[in-house]
C-alpha cells in the first residue's frame, strides 16, 4: 500500500492533477478566512461592475491633493475616444485633407488629435458628406475641444438657510489623490455580477459546493455502482443477467434526460444543492457497474478466492478481503471521474433551469445561468462567466489528470 | 447467415429499451409527489377566490389530462397519442401544438450535433492515432491542448468562442441560426445566413470532442503497435504502411463502441451549448419549456432526444457488426 502511493505519486500527471486540485481545494478553505464577506452580499447597486478598484468620490475629493506637472489631457483623449471615432477622423482627414493614411495612426489618440486639430474645418465644403455625417463631425469636433480644455472644476456647497451655492473648493486638472489615502475602496478582483455580488467571493463559494456536489454524487453512484457490479459478477447466473440487463438500459438511455425529468418533476421547492447531488448520483452509476463487473468475474476464479471459499468463509468476508482489494484501484478512478462529470452535470443542469432552486448558495451552473439570464456573454461582461468556466475546466481536468495518472500505474501497459 | 441474428437482437433489444425509455418518460414524473397538472392549476386559479371555481378549474384540468383516469389507461392514452405524434398543445406557447415546435427545431439540432460529433470524433481518431504512431510534437503538444479542452464543458467553450469570434473579432453573428431579419426560405442569402450562424456553435461542439476520442484512441493504438502479431508482422517484412493499416484497424473497433456509449453524454452537453448561441434547437426549446413550465414540451423534448440517442446507438451498433468480423464468426458458432 505504502509503494503503492509512492509510486503514485512518481507519475507526473498525477502529481500535476493533484497539485491543481489541491490548490483550488486550499483555496476554497483560506479564502474565507481572509475575505470574511458574506460571498452573496449584494455590495453593488447594478450590474455587472467592471473589475477594478472602486474609491469613494466624495471622500477622493476631500482628501489632501498633491499637485502632479502631468499631461492629462492624453490620458483622457485615450480613454474617451473610441475606435470607431477615430477611425472616422482618420477618414475625413484623409477625404479632405489630403493626408496619407500612413501619417495618421489611430492607436496614436495624441497625434491624431493635433493633426484633426491643424486640419479640421467645419465650414469647410465637405463633397460628399451627407448632412447627417457633417454634424456628426462637428459634434466630434466640439468633443474633441471640451476633451483639451484643462478647466477647473468648482465644487459647490449648499447654504442650509438660503439655499444658494457657494463655492467651496476649485479642482485644478493637475491635482491628484493618492488612492491609499481614501479610506473607503473596494477591490473587485473579478468584478460583481448581475446582482452587484463580488464574483470573486462569490466564485470561491461555488467552487465549494460544487465539489461538494460533486463528492456525493460521485460517492453515491460509486457506493451503487460497486455494489451491483460485485453482487452481478460475483453471483452470476440470472441476477447477473438482470443487473446486466438494467445497466445496459440505463447506458442507452441519455442520463442527462433522466436528471432533466427526475429535476423537474420534484418540483422547485424540494430542489436543494443536497437534493440536485442525490439525483445525479442515482443517475450516473452504470460505468461504474460496468467496470466493476468486469473485474469480479476476471477474479471470481481465480486460487485464492475458491481457497476462501472452500475454507467455508462467508460471502461478506470473500467479497471484503479477497477481491475488494483487487478492485480498489479500479474504484478509487470511477469516483474521481464521477466526481469530475457529476460538477458538470450540475452545471449543465442549472444551465438549463433546472439546477439547485435555491439563493442561499451559489453553485458554478447557477453563477454560469445567471450570467446567461443576464446576457453577460452578449455584453462582453466576461468577469461574470469566464472565471466560471475556467474553475470548471481545471477542476475537471486536474481530476483527469489524477485519473490518467492512477491508470498508467496500475495498466502497465499505457506506460511510455 | 450470421449477420441476421445479430441484427435482429439488437434490433429487438433497442425496441425493448424505447419501451422502458417511454415508459420512464411517462411514469417518472407521476411518480413524484405534486404531479405537474396540479401545479398548472394551481398557477391558473392563482387570485380566485371563489372555492367553487378553483375547484371547477382544477377538475377541468384533471379531465384535460385525463389524471382521474387509472394509470394503465393513462398510458395506453399517451401511447396512442404518441404514436400519432400528438403530445398536445404547448402551455408558454399556446395555441401551438407540441409536435409543430419540436418538428421545427429537432432538424436544428440533428443537423448541428450529428456532423459535428462525427468530425470530432474522426478527427480525435486521426490525432490519436498519429500521437501513438509518431509522437513527438503531436504526442506532446497538440494532444495535451486538445485534452485540455476536452474538460471545458461544451457551454464554456461555446462562452468562448462566442467572445473571441462574434464580440471581439466580429467575424460571426452571436445567436439564432439565421439572420433575424430573414424568412426561412430556399434562397442564396438565407443559405448563406444558416451557414454563417451555424460555424460557432458547429465548432465548439467539435473541439472539445477531439480530445477525449484521441486519448482513447492512443491508448489502444499503443496498445495495438505492442501486440505480438505486430512484431511478427515485422519479422516476416511487411510493409510498416500495411502493419499500420491492421493496427489502426483494430484501435478503431473499440473507438466505435466508445462512441456509442457517449453519444448520450455528448448530446447532452451539446443541447446546453445550443442555448448560449439561442440556436433555435432542442436545446434552446427546452429551456424555454422549462422557464415557462411548460410540461408537455418538456416531456415531448426528453421523448424525442432518447428516441435521437437510441436511434444513432442503433446505427453505430449495426455499423460495427459490419466492420468486426468476429460478430459475423461468433454468431456463426
Amino acid at each position: 500500500m505504502k509503494n503503492q502511493i509512492r509510486q503514485i505519486f512518481h507519475s507526473p500527471k498525477f502529481k500535476v492533477g493533484f497539485v491543481i486540485f489541491a490548490a483550488l481545494l486550499l483555496l476554497t478553505f483560506f479564502y474565507p478566512l481572509i475575505v470574511t464577506d458574506d460571498p452573496l452580499e449584494m455590495v453593488g447597486q447594478g450590474n455587472f461592475f467592471k473589475p477594478g478598484t472602486y474609491i469613494s468620490v466624495t471622500e477622493a475629493v476631500n482628501t489632501d491633493p498633491y499637485t502632479l506637472n502631468m499631461n492629462t489631457s492624453s490620458g483622457r483623449m485615450e480613454k474617451n475616444l473610441s475606435m470607431e471615432e477615430r477611425m472616422a477622423m482618420a477618414d475625413w482627414l484623409g477625404q479632405f485633407a489630403g493626408l496619407s493614411p500612413k501619417e495618421m495612426d489611430v492607436t496614436d489618440a495624441d497625434g491624431l488629435v493635433s493633426l484633426w486639430k491643424e486640419h479640421y474645418d467645419s465650414s469647410s465644403e465637405q463633397k460628399g458628406l451627407i448632412a447627417a455625417r457633417k454634424k456628426y463631425f462637428s459634434r466630434l469636433d466640439k468633443k474633441i475641444t471640451g476633451l483639451l480644455e484643462d478647466r477647473d472644476i468648482l465644487l459647490a456647497e449648499k447654504n442650509k438657510e438660503t439655499g444658494e451655492l457657494s463655492v467651496k473648493e476649485t479642482i485644478p486638472s493637475t491635482s491628484y489623490v493618492n488612492v491609499s489615502d481614501v479610506g473607503s475602496r473596494r477591490v473587485f478582483i473579478l468584478g460583481t455580477d448581475n446582482f452587484g455580488r463580488d464574483v470573486l467571493t462569490e466564485l470561491v463559494a461555488a467552487i465549494k459546493t460544487s465539489l461538494k456536489i460533486g463528492f456525493i454524487a460521485g460517492l453515491i453512484a460509486t457506493t451503487i455502482g460497486l455494489s451491483l457490479g460485485l453482487i452481478a459478477g460475483y453471483l452470476g447466473g440470472f441476477i447477473d443477467d438482470l443487473i446486466l440487463f438494467i445497466t445496459n438500459l440505463f447506458t442507452v438511455i441519455p442520463s442527462f434526460i433522466l436528471l432533466i425529468l427526475i429535476s423537474y418533476s420534484i418540483g422547485k421547492n424540494a430542489r436543494g444543492v443536497m437534493m440536485v447531488a442525490i439525483i445525479i448520483g442515482l443517475t450516473s452509476w452504470t460505468w461504474t457497474t460496468r467496470s466493476v463487473r468486469s473485474q469480479v468475474i476476471s477474479l471470481r476464479n481465480r486460487d485464492h478466492v475458491n481457497l476462501s471459499k472452500l475454507s467455508g468463509h462467508s460471502l461478506f468476508r470473500i467479497i471484503l478481503t479477497d477481491i475488494l482489494p483487487y478492485i480498489a484501484s479500479y474504484v478509487v478512478m470511477a469516483l474521481i471521474l464521477q466526481i469530475s462529470s457529476g460538477i458538470l452535470a450540475e452545471a449543465q443542469l442549472s444551465m438549463i433551469g433546472l439546477g439547485p432552486a435555491t439563493t442561499t448558495v451559489s453553485t458554478l451552473g447557477l453563477m454560469m445561468n445567471w450570467a446567461m439570464s443576464y446576457s453577460a456573454h452578449l455584453n462582453g461582461d466576461w468577469w461574470a462567466y469566464f472565471p466560471v468556466i475556467i474553475s470548471i475546466a481545471l477542476i475537471s481536468f486536474s481530476l483527469n489528470l489524477m485519473n490518467t495518472g492512477l491508470d498508467q500505474i496500475f495498466n502497465p501497459q499505457l506506460r511510455e | 447467415m450470421g449477420y441476421k441474428k445479430y441484427y435482429t437482437n439488437k434490433i429487438i433489444w433497442y425496441l425493448l429499451t424505447l419501451v422502458i425509455a417511454v415508459v420512464l418518460n411517462f411514469i417518472l414524473p407521476r411518480l413524484m409527489p405534486g404531479d405537474p397538472v396540479s401545479a398548472i392549476a394551481a398557477r391558473a386559479v392563482n387570485g380566485m377566490t371563489d372555492s367553487t371555481a378553483i375547484q371547477a378549474v382544477y377538475e377541468d384540468y384533471a379531465e384535460k389530462f385525463g389524471i382521474n383516469l387509472p394509470m394503465s389507461t393513462q398510458f395506453a392514452i399517451f401511447i396512442k397519442n404518441a404514436v400519432r405524434g400528438d403530445f398536445g398543445v404547448s402551455f408558454s406557447q399556446y395555441p401551438r401544438t407540441v409536435s409543430n415546435i419540436i418538428a421545427s427545431s429537432v432538424w436544428w439540432t440533428v443537423c448541428l450535433q450529428l456532423p459535428a460529433i462525427l468530425l470530432g470524433w474522426i478527427l480525435g481518431n486521426v490525432l490519436g492515432a498519429v500521437s501513438a504512431y509518431k509522437k513527438g510534437i503531436f504526442d506532446k503538444g497538440v494532444l495535451p491542448v486538445f485534452l485540455f479542452m476536452s474538460n471545458v464543458p461544451a457551454f464554456g467553450m461555446a462562452t468562448v468562442l462566442l467572445y473571441v469570434f462574434s464580440l471581439k473579432l466580429g467575424m460571426a453573428p452571436s445567436s439564432g441560426g439565421y439572420g433575424f431579419d430573414l424568412i426561412p426560405t430556399a434562397s442564396i442569402t438565407f443559405f448563406r445566413s444558416v451557414l454563417a450562424h451555424y460555424q460557432l456553435p458547429f465548432w465548439s461542439v467539435v473541439l472539445i470532442t477531439i480530445g477525449g476520442q484521441a486519448i482513447g484512441m492512443r491508448s489502444m493504438s499503443i496498445y495495438e503497435l505492442n501486440a505480438d502479431y505486430v512484431k511478427y508482422s515485422r519479422f516476416m517484412g511487411i510493409k510498416d504502411r500495411k502493419i499500420v493499416g491492421y493496427v489502426f484497424r483494430n484501435a478503431m473497433l473499440p473507438q466505435i463502441t466508445g462512441l456509442a456509449m457517449s453519444i448520450g453524454t455528448m448530446i447532452g452537453g451539446a443541447l446546453v451549448a445550443e442555448i448560449i448561441f439561442s440556436y433555435p434547437g432542442l436545446g434552446t426549446t427546452l429551456l424555454a419549456a422549462v422557464k415557462g413550465r411548460d410540461y408537455p414540451l418538456i416531456s415531448a423534448c426528453t421523448l424525442i432526444i432518447t428516441i435521437m440517442v437510441l436511434l444513432a446507438n442503433l446505427i453505430v451498433e449495426l455499423i460495427y457488426g459490419v466492420i468486426d468480423p468476429r460478430i459475423k464468426a461468433a454468431q456463426q458458432d
